[in-house]
């Protein structure tokens, strides 16, 4: 889904790190909430609501239409990718 | 030992957030969704089942949500959780609690939701998915329905098995 967004939106410039969180210990260790958690310049797309857990689950997304989906809206994901590569620019 | 079509279903007791005791027998049909509070495909496919619950009442089929998941490691998914949420719900089905995860050792289940649709006689007429997309509400849990017209029928159905898709369950280690 990012490798696509990247693509759609003509920004080879960004890398994408694929990290696999496998047990446990692992989710502890990086504050894991849940699968797919896509993190843009160390920040997470969709900030985690208070009552989130750590450990190995399914993150819960909503739509910008209110729809429950197991990925974030294609639509937050390809603004904030756009806003990462202004923000390189401006670096 | 997975079931397969037409195999005679596990019969079982499992209580409800009510207060009630629900088994496999006693309807013209029975459908067993093995789901959860906390899987994003779960909640994506609940109201197209809670639909489905509401429509085929009146038929005599028997929707039974189940939650299978351990709760140690998914508070979530605890039975404070599950009374929790149906307390806050409109939920035309009751909710489950399989604590010991026989149940859903029994039947195999795989993921959340996992459907299975059971027969007067408690044959398996069904294993799968709602529907082909849980992105799309419009796909009206079409497999379940389909299969529980052909049960009510006492047709088989002409697409008995799908691949669930979902979470997968969380077994206690």
């Amino acid at each position: 889904m990012v490798r696509e967004a990247i693509s759609e939106l003509g920004l080879p410039e960004i890398e994408v790190h694929t990290h696999e969180i496998v047990t446990e210990d692992d989710a502890r260790d990086a504050g894991f909430i849940g699968s797919p958690t896509i993190l843009i310049d160390g920040a997470d797309l969709v900030p985690a609501a208070a009552e989130e857990q750590i450990g190995l689950s399914c993150r819960v997304y909503r739509r910008r239409d209110g729809r429950i989906s197991p990925t974030p809206d294609p639509d937050d994901l390809r603004e904030a990718l756009e806003r990462a590569a202004r923000a390189e620019v401006n670096r | 030992m997975s079931l397969t079509i037409g195999d005679t279903a596990p019969d079982f007791q499992l209580n409800d957030t009510e207060g009630g005791t629900w088994s496999a027998t006693g309807s013209s049909a029975t459908v067993l969704v093995f789901t959860c509070n906390h899987c994003p495909y779960a909640l994506a496919w609940h109201d197209r089942i809670a639909e489905v619950a509401r429509d085929y009442a009146e038929r005599g089929v028997r929707v039974l949500a189940i939650n299978a998941n351990d709760a140690e490691r998914y508070p979530r998914d605890s039975f404070e959780a599950m009374k929790d949420r149906v307390g806050r719900e409109d939920w035309p089905m009751p909710y489950l609690h399989d604590a010991t995860q026989e149940v859903a050792r029994a039947y195999d289940a795989k993921v959340t939701p996992d459907v299975f649709v059971l027969d007067g006689e408690r044959r398996l007429r069904y294993r799968g998915a709602p529907d082909s997309d849980y992105d799309d509400p419009r796909a009206g849990a079409v497999w379940l329905r389909e299969a529980l017209d052909a049960v009510l029928r006492g047709e088989e159905p002409a697409r008995a098995e799908t691949k669930p898709v979902g979470c997968s369950i969380k077994w206690k280690s």
